[in-house]
């Protein structure tokens, strides 16, 4: 589904100090290989996020690669313990140089 | 040596303990909640049907697939909803209107409506699901062109407008028009044999229901969740894609989308799935 890429991050807007919380993202992409063929037998070029990165108040929280056997609008779930209020900002890089940013914050109390 | 041996023996237990799971594979004893919404996942079969009970294919599923079914951020196919909501409102065609020129918000218009499909279209004589329902207004009021089957629009569309019932018990009337002949007709293939196999959709879907087909645990195949996200095909399955990949898997011809033969299982099938939850965009193996 050809569409243009946009983040979604679902996380809980409050927490408890030394929560521990659930972090869901998912991007919309095509994620194209690079391996498949066209109708005239032309290679279609690579073009998928090749990586992911999520920080906290600048600290890094959880980042990776990715590579082409990752299938269309990635999806990261993944736990952090949070301990103040702040910032998460997360990011996804495309081979075309596109950069997809998404924040939101979170408040401890 | 020893190392050998240990590990044909790991293996052995493992083929040991898969087996005996897949021997007591019975639909699970739990409750579909989707974003907090509890969804109909078993009900009383309609007079007539050959299940006591209707159970939806999300308790067939694996541990995993069930809970990307649970929470609509993990459901892949809610990229597909927003898109169906875009075309909602985006104009097409020569008379300068979208869907919402005429319907107006969705969430009010569309309430409910897709759990009652198919219906009686007098205009046409024959029964017609939501995809036609979408190429009737596309080309009577839109000046549009219809979609083709399976337009990767057509099944965004019909997957939202189908998801403004999700909860609603399926029902569909029977007594307007022609229905119940047709009714009879979707039945009489239902259990047809077709193919080099020779099977029905009944030799899976009835007699061998809860058994495994390799590793796929055979559900009552009801499309109560249809448009669904398929991990398989990375991608959205419609009601008629579904019925022609089935008959392909049984080596026969496939009949055409939308032809009279697949409108009147659909109108069967959708019976068959009387009362349970419309639970689009249901996830799927």
């Amino acid at each position: 589904m050809a569409t243009e890429s946009k983040p979604r991050v679902k996380l809980p807007k409050t927490a408890k100090a030394g929560e521990v919380i659930v972090i869901k993202t998912l991007i919309s992409h095509d994620m194209e290989s690079g391996q498949r063929k066209d109708k005239d037998g032309n290679i279609i070029p690579r073009q998928i996020i090749n990586s992911f990165t999520c920080t906290f108040n600048g600290q890094p929280v959880f980042s990776c690669d990715i590579d082409p056997a990752v299938s269309a609008n990635p999806y990261f779930e993944f736990d952090a313990k949070v301990n103040e209020s702040g910032t998460f900002a997360f990011t996804w890089v495309d081979d075309n140089g596109s950069i997809y940013t998404y924040e939101q914050a979170i408040e401890v109390n | 040596m020893v190392k050998r041996i240990s590990v044909a023996t790991a293996l052995a237990v493992t083929l040991a303990g898969t087996l005996g799971w897949a021997a007591n594979a019975d639909p699970v004893d739990e409750k579909l909640y989707i974003d907090d919404l509890e969804m109909i996942t078993r009900a009383t079969a309609p007079e007539g049907h050959p299940f006591d009970e209707v159970l939806s294919g999300w308790l067939f599923r694996e541990t995993e697939t069930r809970a990307v079914e649970a929470d609509s951020f993990s459901n892949p196919a809610m990229l597909y909803v927003e898109r169906g909501a875009e075309i909602w409102n985006t104009v097409n065609g020569t008379a300068g209107k979208s869907c919402a020129s005429c319907h107006g918000d969705a969430a009010e218009s569309m309430a409910d409506v897709g759990a009652h499909y198919p219906k009686w279209d007098a205009d046409t004589q024959r029964p017609i699901n939501v995809e036609l329902q979408i190429n009737e207004c596309r080309t009577k009021n839109m000046g549009a062109e219809e979609y083709k089957f399976d337009a990767a629009d057509q099944v965004a569309l019909t997957t939202y407008i189908k998801y403004q019932s999700l909860g609603t018990p399926v029902s569909i009337d029977l007594s307007e028009g022609e229905m119940q002949a047709w009714w009879g007709k979707g039945k009489e293939l239902y259990y047809t044999r077709t193919g080099q196999l020779n099977f029905s959709c009944a030799s899976c879907h009835e007699v061998s229901m809860d058994k495994f087909i390799r590793a796929d645990h055979l559900s009552q195949g009801q499309i109560n969740g249809f448009p669904t996200y398929r991990f398989s095909a990375a991608n959205m399955v419609s009601v008629h894609n579904r019925f022609r990949g089935c008959i392909r898997d049984t080596r026969a011809e496939m009949p055409a989308a939308f032809s009279d033969e697949l409108m009147a299982l659909e109108v069967y099938v959708t019976w068959r799935g009387t009362g349970l939850s419309v639970e689009t965009p249901a996830v799927r193996q």
